[in-house]
Formats: C-alpha cells, structure tokens, sequence
C-alpha cells in the first residue's frame, strides 16, 4: 500500500460498500446542485442506512453535493450514489440553476445577481 | 436562506500557485476538501500516463462558498495541481460561470494546461497574476505575450491571501463572463 493509497483510507469501511458497489447514479448532480431534506426526509424511517441519516440531518438547511461528500468523508461518487438513491425515495429534494440543465452557464441576468452580491462583499 | 441558487467559479493553475489559499480567502467557510475517484470511463478520455495502470488514484479538490445576499450561493473550487488529474476538470467547469487561472510569473509554464484546456471547453476565464509578497515582478502585458493571451481576455494582478484583491479578480471573471455571453463568442 503506497503513502497516498494509506493517507485517502480516512472512512473506516470501504466506501463502496455503502453504495453496494454501484458507482454511478440516475440522478443528475453537479459538484454545486443543492439539496433539502423534504418533509418525509426530516422522520426517516428507522431502518434506513447510518449514512443516509446523516445526509438527511445535514440537509435540514440546504447544502451542495460537494459539501456532503466533505463532510461524509466519503468520495464524491459514493456521495452522488446516496445522494441519488435520497432523491428517488423523495428524502430529498434538489435545487441547481433554475430553468437551465447542469450544463449550461448562467446568463446574463443570473450574472448581473452574482456581480451584485459580489459588490456587496 | 431557504433555497439559494448554487453557482460555481473554478480556480486553475499549476502546482502551488495559491489555488487553495484564493479559496479561503473567498469564502466564508474554512475550505473543504472532497475527494474523487478516477473511473473506467474517465480513463479513456484522458491522458494519464503512468496513472492509468494504477488502480483507485483519487484526486482532492478544495472548495469553499460564499452567500452573495440570500439567494445566492456562490462556490469557489480549485482544480487538483497535476495535469493527470484533468479527469475531474470537465466535471468541475460543467455549468461554471468560469475560470480564474492563477500565475505565477516565476513558473509561467505551469498555468499552460490550464489555460489550453479552458481554451479548448469554451470556458470564459481571466488570467490572474498571483504577486506574491505584493511584489509584481512581471508586467501583465509581458505575461500576456509571453502565455499568447488574446486581448479580450482580461490579465489582472491579484493576491490571493487578501479577500478584496481574490474578490476583484472574481468580480473581473464575472463581468468577461457577461461580455462573453452577450456576444454570444467562445471565450
């Protein structure tokens, strides 16, 4: 085991064990789409997975992708898999740029928001 | 804050350029790290070289966030150093406004993968001249020549430890990012 492969081992299972192997979700997610526990995410069932708890708990206030596989410690694919898995079940609920696809930049007015805000700071 | 739009600038460049301390010095959070597996899939469109025999190589990619108001949530990630982790990078430019492209004026060469591939995706970028200790060492004009930047691509001095100089280089990608998708041209 090389330096680097021991440094990345921080979550003490195999990370994709809790995907069950599966490395890829349906749903569609960038690093920045956000997610909300819905209503039914905030009583989850008892028997649902330690890990999808904790992403139901953190987004009680709205939080990005990214920032759950930071704080889950776990890569951003596993995240993106359990994420997924929340989001079909109607645990969560997601929010990116409205009215456009992930793959699309902002336009010009969504820009004029962020110059704005950005001038405030 | 109960539903903020998400949007997302990258900060690219070479090797310990300042990508991470540019980071911190936007957000309102400590940065955050958040790691990646190299799959199948993205092995056979990129150039890893050596990397491509190992199996499991993950990339670290810092970000942080900054409230722009209540209804706006901006995140700021930087790209992971290498070149063989490009991988990540049309993930992390996918919907981004765009690019930061931080230079060191004593390592031109290492901001060259970073700007052919912002080049080649079509995403709007601006060169920022990282003057360390405060010291410009380089004019942006000789920087501009010596990395052959068109002209409508705005070079800015920054210092990435200070939030008013990283906030004005992003504020700088903004504005080239409106003037871009008002004209409708490729960055």
């Amino acid at each position: 085991m090389t330096s680097e492969e021991t440094e990345r081992s921080a979550f003490t299972v195999r990370p994709y064990t809790v995907t069950r192997g599966r490395t890829r979700t349906d749903v569609d997610l960038a690093l920045e789409t956000m997610v909300k526990a819905s209503e039914t995410g905030m009583n989850p069932p008892g028997s649902i997975m330690h890990e999808s708890r904790q992403i139901l708990t953190m987004a009680e206030n709205a939080l990005s992708v990214a920032e759950v596989s930071a704080h889950l410690k776990v890569p951003l694919q596993v995240a993106k898999v359990l994420i997924g898995d929340l989001v079909e079940s109607g645990h969560l609920a997601t929010h990116a740029l409205t009215d456009s696809s992930p793959d699309e930049r902002p336009d010009l007015r969504l820009l004029e928001r962020v110059l704005d805000g950005l001038q405030t700071l | 804050m109960s539903n903020p739009i998400p949007v997302k600038i990258v900060v690219a460049g070479g090797f310990a350029v300042g990508k991470t301390t540019f980071v911190g010095s936007m957000s309102d959070i400590d940065p955050l790290t958040t790691e990646a597996n190299m799959t199948k899939a993205s092995e056979t469109v990129d150039n890893l070289g050596d990397a491509t025999t190992k199996k499991g190589t993950t990339v670290a990619m810092d970000f942080g966030r900054v409230a722009l108001g209540d209804e706006l949530v901006l995140y700021v990630f930087g790209t992971p150093g290498q070149d063989r982790f490009h991988f990540m990078w049309d993930e992390l430019v996918r919907g981004a406004i765009g690019a930061v492209v931080l230079v060191d004026t004593n390592r031109l060469d290492d901001c060259f993968p970073a700007i052919d591939y912002m080049e080649q995706a079509g995403v709007p970028f601006v060169v920022g001249i990282n003057a360390f200790d405060g010291v410009l060492r380089h004019h942006p004009d000789d920087v501009r020549e010596a990395l052959d930047i068109p002209d409508y691509i705005p070079i800015m001095v920054t210092d990435a430890r200070h939030k008013a100089a990283v906030r004005d280089a992003v504020i700088g990608l903004v504005r080239h990012a409106m003037a871009m998708a008002s004209t409708g041209a490729q960055a």
